[in-house]
């Protein structure tokens, strides 16, 4: 089995690794938006959706009422609408960039998951290979790079439609992406600052931040958000910023602009923007998830491999790269999903800002902050690896 | 397939920089512009200098094409009707003319680099390291100057922008 895929052509191995990865991304994406109702109703104090089913399924006694209960066939139901709507096309719309705008949403969405390892093996001597599409040295740039385009399908959006809401909710968005993309980028200099150690090839990959992090010694094993809690906090707030999220859903914000940028969108064309921000919020709790939280290691403290170390005493079988890649993707995701799980619990605890406050809290106290942080690291860093 | 893929990005590079002067609809341009640097950036990973490339996509596509995108959006303008040739005054169409001449001159006269040693060339695109270090030493005096007339040209749109009424407002 193994043997039939390395013998493929290069470029159908990369297309393969890129399917998986998309197939592994869209379902997510779409569990997402179920989560997301779930846990708003759980907050809220009330059922939430918990109707829908398929008869089958609803013939197994036991089983099939709490599948019912838990509304995991909404999303199927959810799904299916959006695809089989009439996709109606207002009249006063510009046609080719109206179209265009959610097929941009979806590019960098997706594009940025090729510079982030999502898990790491262990080769026969022992050492980490991280699991990526491209374990690229440009890491953080190329996703920054990339992402920074998603401010273009919000732009489109607006101005294709030709009505004042999507207009504002466009000029908005663009202002927002623009403003918070600064402090982001800041917050994440003294990572690499103290990663990029004297005597070690220059990067700004992924791989040797989680590297830093699964080190031995107290230093070594401590994970970022704690060496560096105000770049944590800086970036995660930029993060709710770029990804238009509560309370900072300036953009889409329904009490003041209908449902802003996307007003005018409706069916299929308007669930890829759906799919397109549940995409952002994955990379981006995968981003915050490399840099803060270890990435694959289970706990500050215990790296992968002593883990790894530990149940291979008990089963040879846990030495197994399989095994171990697994078990690194699986303890990843955990601690994705339970950022996004963050995510919406912050979407029900803090009201959204206003507009100014938006803009000042982007300008005049986190452009500051950022700038601040990265002066102190920047002496504590040269003082500390001198 | 490198080359193949170069020769694509130097055609579509061009020709979407073509389509920035041609647009009479100026989000058409700002787009064909931002595609145009996406082609840019393309070049420069087909010669390994993939730093510069994402720093081109950061820093251009990523942001000040959108600024212009929000810009053109905001004043929505529809293009002004061109003027047409026979309206130019004369001394612009033989400055016109005599601009071309020179510049196709000086290209056909002395269009010709000298073809550099590639090993001795440093590559400077593609080490982080290399990069920044050149940034801080070689380049500095450059970089400062940059830097500081972006500051000055900050400093003149706070100028322009502020209505100034009295003295209170400075303050």
């Amino acid at each position: 089995m193994i043997e039939f895929y390395t013998n493929l052509h290069p470029v159908v191995q990369g297309v393969l690794k890129g399917l998986a990865v998309i197939m592994v991304i869209f379902p997510i994406g779409g569990a997402c938006s179920m989560a997301e109702r779930k846990v708003s109703a759980w907050i809220q104090g009330r059922p939430g959706p918990n109707r829908a089913i398929v008869p089958w399924i609803a013939w197994v006694p036991l089983v099939g009422p709490f599948l019912q209960r838990l509304g995991l066939f909404h999303v199927m139901a959810d799904g299916g609408k959006m695809l089989f709507k009439e996709d109606a096309l207002p009249g006063h719309v510009n046609k080719f960039y109206f179209v265009l705008a959610p097929i941009i949403a979806m590019i960098p969405a997706l594009t940025t998951v090729t510079a982030v390892p999502f898990g790491a093996y262990l080769d026969q001597a022992g050492k980490v290979i991280p699991l990526a599409l491209a374990n690229v040295d440009i890491g953080m740039l190329a996703v920054f790079a990339v992402s920074s385009l998603g401010v273009y399908s919000l732009i489109l959006a607006g101005w294709a439609s030709n009505s004042k809401y999507p207009f504002l909710g466009g000029v908005r968005a663009s202002a927002q992406l623009i403003s918070y993309e600064l402090s982001m980028t800041l917050s994440v200099v003294p990572v690499f600052l103290w990663v990029n150690a004297p005597g070690r090839e220059a990067t700004l990959g992924f791989a040797r931040v989680v590297e830093f992090q699964s080190q031995t010694g107290f230093l070594g094993g401590m994970w970022f958000v704690f060496l560096m809690p105000v770049s944590a906090f800086i970036f995660i707030t930029a993060l709710f910023a770029e990804t238009n999220r509560q309370p900072f859903d300036m953009p889409e914000s329904e009490a003041d602009l209908v449902g802003g940028f996307h007003t005018e969108y409706g069916a299929f064309k308007w669930g890829l923007f759906f799919v397109a921000e549940y995409a952002h919020m994955l990379i981006g709790s995968g981003v915050f998830t490399l840099l803060f939280l270890g990435g694959w290691n289970p706990l500050p403290w215990i790296p992968l491999a002593q883990v790894v170390e530990w149940l291979s005493a008990l089963t040879p079988l846990a030495a197994h790269p399989l095994f171990v890649g697994v078990l690194s993707i699986g303890i990843f995701l955990g601690k994705v999903i339970a950022l996004i799980f963050v995510f919406m619990w912050v979407r029900w605890t803090v009201p959204r800002f206003r507009y100014d406050q938006v803009m000042e809290i982007g300008w005049k106290k986190l452009l500051p902050l950022s700038i601040a942080n990265l002066i102190f690291y920047a002496v504590a860093i040269a003082l500390i690896q001198k | 397939m490198s080359d193949l893929l170069f020769n694509i990005f130097a055609v579509f590079t061009l020709a979407t920089a073509a389509g920035v002067v041609l647009y009479r609809n100026a989000v058409n341009a700002a787009l064909c512009l931002m595609l145009s640097l996406v082609g840019v950036a393309g070049l420069f990973v087909g010669l390994d200098a993939y730093l510069l490339a994402f720093l081109v996509l950061l820093v251009y596509a990523g942001a000040i094409v959108a600024l212009f995108l929000f810009i053109v959006m905001l004043l929505d303008t529809r293009g002004d009707p061109r003027p047409t040739l026979h309206k130019l005054p004369i001394v612009a169409r033989i400055l016109a003319i005599g601009l071309v001449v020179a510049g196709v001159a000086s290209f056909l006269t002395r269009g010709q680099l000298p073809s550099p040693n590639i090993a001795n060339v440093p590559a400077l695109g593609a080490n982080l390291k290399l990069y920044a270090y050149q940034l801080f030493t070689t380049y500095l005096l450059p970089v400062q100057i940059l830097g500081f007339l972006l500051l000055i040209a900050m400093l003149g749109v706070i100028v322009l922008s502020k209505k100034f009424e009295g003295l209170e407002d400075i303050k």
